[in-house]
């Protein structure tokens, strides 16, 4: 169906009359588009304007539709997008398995909640990880959680802003590929915002350098 | 809900003050309900009083010395120490003293000074003086007492608003960059960094003279008597049974209103002169004597945090003494007995004291954040002149205002009492709490609301479960902030209460009067406990609560 994905139809986002960007553009479901560009192109204001939190700075004109839905005056929690960015962010308060569960849909039971948690920690190898205070997990750790923790909220598209710049060279090919095999496996759209070569490359998607 | 708090805040800062100061010049000039018509009479009453131009210097003096003092002091502290071992053992000696209360500290060092006190009880062992020497020390008529104590208690405050201000002035690198100029360490800091930590601390350093020329509570106990200070003066006739002499009191307010003003101009323009010697100082190359400088910075802190914590040693000494005659250092027992007298009491009060400190509080953090959020949502902010409003109710002197707030709801038959005295001190709690809150509020990590936003929470879900439990500790420290403010006010409970609300504040000083030193004691240590114990429970209870949260201990 040509209606599944995300959609951005003549989109442009002006800084007061300064134009900044326009972009025309399709991801279907289990691809990644990958946006690149020198910092000032505007490359985070895009996902700013997906997300639903546009500073008011900015103009924004254009349709941007998710599975045939315009976004348009939806508020951030009620696009189903969501989002990971270069630091982890697990809420520092919760621990981890609550970190997890902060995005479950609230309709399951306790119990079914809890199963889903722990099997998400089984998943990324992390099992009997739920108790602990997110401040002693390692880099790789944190965002393996955080990974899930916005997979186990059922997003209808994710949106990546420099996801990997952060880890070190060893763990960033490991959580790529860890990253780009669940947006396939969730087949939902993803856009990735990144400085790096090797991440458009991993992505496999179509790129848009701005 | 949320948007028309910052508004309502607006109001409830200005709306007070204004109002107020419309009360007192209403019946300055005969005018209103209980006045006869338009004239200057009340005012030539207040002028007549033959106490006026020694009150009004002594207000001019005390306060402009004691804010020049503790300025000087604090920058000598921040020039020569800053970076230092030493300057954090400064810093952790003189931070607690913010929360003491004025009158526990004026208190506190009164028994310190007085003839019998204890710095004159060293020189009476020593040359075998068995009774006090005849001096007036305490309450002296030129207000020397009044002013040292200003200075030992606003230095702190001073201390802690430059350091806080420094960081932004990227003030380590300045300094670096002086001194590999040829520049010492005092005279480098003073030249390059001194100038921007001044403009970011300029109103705090207003705040401080505007309070140090208009306070009652510590001028009561340690200015001068006859006459007192412009401001006492204006309480005693506010006060005074004779209903005739409220209108006086109000011409008087005035006076020292306009008398304020005036010492402000003088403090800006000052501020040119200073800053035109500053450039002199520079284009000469010359330095500062170093040694002195530094030395002079450690030793008048010191000695200044000790003469506080000394007081309050002293206070707690006396309300466990038995017999204490002059001239020993120590009592010759300790007992419990002025407790037993005086405790259950002053227990009570210190309960009634705490509700309304805690009402205050509660009130003032739902408005900072009511505006702190309207500002995240939807962009709402009151701009630069916000800041302003905020320190609004500390520039103006509450002498001024006090006494027209109170006459205001007598003329629509409104009684004063425990409503009056909370709403008052809910405008001078709000802005400490807005200027503690503020800052880490702001500078919570907006990417992780956006985090939530992804994961379905909503703005409430992410202000309740997110924000507020990240912000604890700062929320704790703001709600000690707003206590301790609260408990040490005193005018405003005194006016506002109509002699019916009693606080640990309006005891203590009522007592200094007294001269019953256990009961002094007693209350003043109870003043003072009751302000320093919130900060410890603001320290405690979170790091009790995220003892196993390790991301949350540093922020």
């Amino acid at each position: 169906m040509s209606d599944d994905g995300l959609r951005l139809e003549g989109v442009t986002i002006a800084q007061g009359n300064t134009p900044l960007l326009s972009v025309d553009a399709h991801v279907p479901p289990g691809c990644v588009l990958t946006l690149m560009g020198p910092s000032g192109s505007g490359k985070s204001t895009l996902l700013s304007l997906v997300m639903g939190d546009l500073a008011a700075i900015f103009r924004a004109s254009g349709c941007v539709s998710l599975n045939g839905r315009d976004l348009a005056g939806l508020p951030p929690e009620g696009r189903g997008v969501g989002i990971l960015y270069q630091d982890p962010l697990l809420f520092p308060h919760l621990d981890v398995a609550t970190n997890l569960a902060f995005g479950l849909p609230r309709s399951g039971t306790r119990a079914a909640k809890r199963a889903a948690v722990e099997a998400a920690l089984a998943d990324i190898g992390l099992e009997d990880y739920g108790p602990r205070d997110p401040a002693t997990l390692s880099g790789g750790q944190a965002a393996r959680v955080a990974l899930m923790r916005v997979l186990l909220s059922a997003p209808s598209a994710l949106l990546l802003d420099e996801p990997f710049s952060k880890l070190d060279t060893s763990r960033r090919a490991q959580m790529r590929a860890l990253t780009f095999e669940r947006v396939r496996a969730a087949n939902i759209p993803a856009l990735m915002v990144t400085h790096d070569a090797e991440d458009a490359q991993a992505a496999g998607g179509p790129v848009i350098t701005l | 809900m949320l948007r028309p708090l910052p508004l309502l805040t607006a109001l409830v800062l200005a709306g007070p003050v204004l109002l107020g100061l419309f009360g007192t010049i209403l019946p300055a000039m005969g005018l209103g309900p209980l006045g006869q018509g338009l004239s200057a009479e009340h005012f030539a009453r207040a002028l007549d009083w033959p106490g006026l131009p020694r009150a009004m210097a002594v207000s001019v003096t005390s306060g402009v010395l004691s804010t020049m003092g503790a300025l000087a002091v604090a920058t000598l502290i921040l020039a020569g120490w800053h970076g230092t071992r030493a300057f954090a053992w400064l810093e952790r000696l003189l931070s607690p003293l913010l929360a003491v209360p004025h009158a526990a500290a004026a208190l506190g060092l009164a028994f310190l000074i007085a003839p019998s006190g204890w710095f004159m009880r060293i020189p009476a062992l020593l040359l075998g003086w068995d009774v006090p020497p005849d001096l007036l020390i305490l309450q002296d008529p030129r207000g020397l007492a009044l002013t040292a104590g200003l200075i030992t208690k606003e230095l702190p405050f001073l201390l802690l608003m430059m350091l806080a201000a420094l960081p932004q002035t990227g003030g380590r690198r300045r300094l670096a960059v002086a001194r590999s100029l040829g520049q010492g360490r005092v005279s480098g800091w003073l030249k390059a960094v001194f100038p921007s930590v001044y403009s970011q601390v300029r109103l705090p350093v207003l705040v401080v003279l505007v309070y140090a020329m208009t306070n009652v509570d510590v001028a009561v106990i340690l200015g001068p008597n006859t006459p007192p200070t412009l401001s006492v003066q204006v309480t005693r006739w506010m006060l005074d049974p004779d209903l005739g002499l409220r209108a006086v009191a109000a011409a008087a307010a005035l006076i020292q209103l306009g008398l304020v003003l005036a010492v402000l101009a003088g403090w800006l323009l000052a501020e040119r002169l200073v800053a035109r010697l500053g450039r002199l100082w520079v284009w000469s190359g010359r330095g500062c004597p170093e040694r002195g400088a530094r030395g002079a910075g450690f030793a008048l802190g010191t000695f200044s945090a000790l003469a506080v914590l000394g007081g309050i040693a002293a206070l707690a000494l006396w309300s466990v003494a038995a017999r204490w005659s002059f001239p020993d250092m120590a009592p010759e027992a300790l007992t419990l007995r002025s407790w037993g007298r005086f405790g259950p009491e002053m227990a009570d009060v210190a309960l009634e004291t705490m509700l309304i400190a805690l009402v205050a509080v509660a009130i003032s953090l739902v408005l900072v954040l009511g505006c702190l959020e309207a500002e995240h949502r939807f962009g709402l902010t009151m701009g630069q002149r916000a800041l302003w409003l905020l320190y609004l109710p500390l520039l103006m002197p509450q002498v001024a205002f006090l006494p027209g707030l109170q006459l205001l709801p007598a003329w629509f038959g409104a009684q004063p009492g425990l409503a009056p005295v909370v709403a008052v001190h809910v405008v001078f709690v709000l802005p400490y709490v807005f200027l503690s809150l503020s800052g880490p509020f702001r500078a919570w990590d907006g990417r992780i609301a956006r985090v939530a936003a992804g994961l379905g929470a909503g703005p409430e879900r992410v202000l309740w479960r997110l924000r507020l439990p990240m912000l604890t500790a700062p929320l704790l420290t703001a709600a000690a902030v707003g206590v301790a403010v609260s408990v040490g006010q005193y005018l405003p409970t005194l006016l506002m209460g109509g002699g019916r609300v009693s606080t640990l504040a309006t005891e203590a000083v009522a007592l200094a009067a007294g001269g019953d030193r256990r009961a002094i004691g007693i209350w003043g240590l109870g003043q003072a406990a009751a302000a320093l114990l919130p900060f410890v429970l603001a320290l405690a209870v979170p790091a009790w609560l995220f003892r196993h949260r390790r991301g949350l201990r540093d922020v």
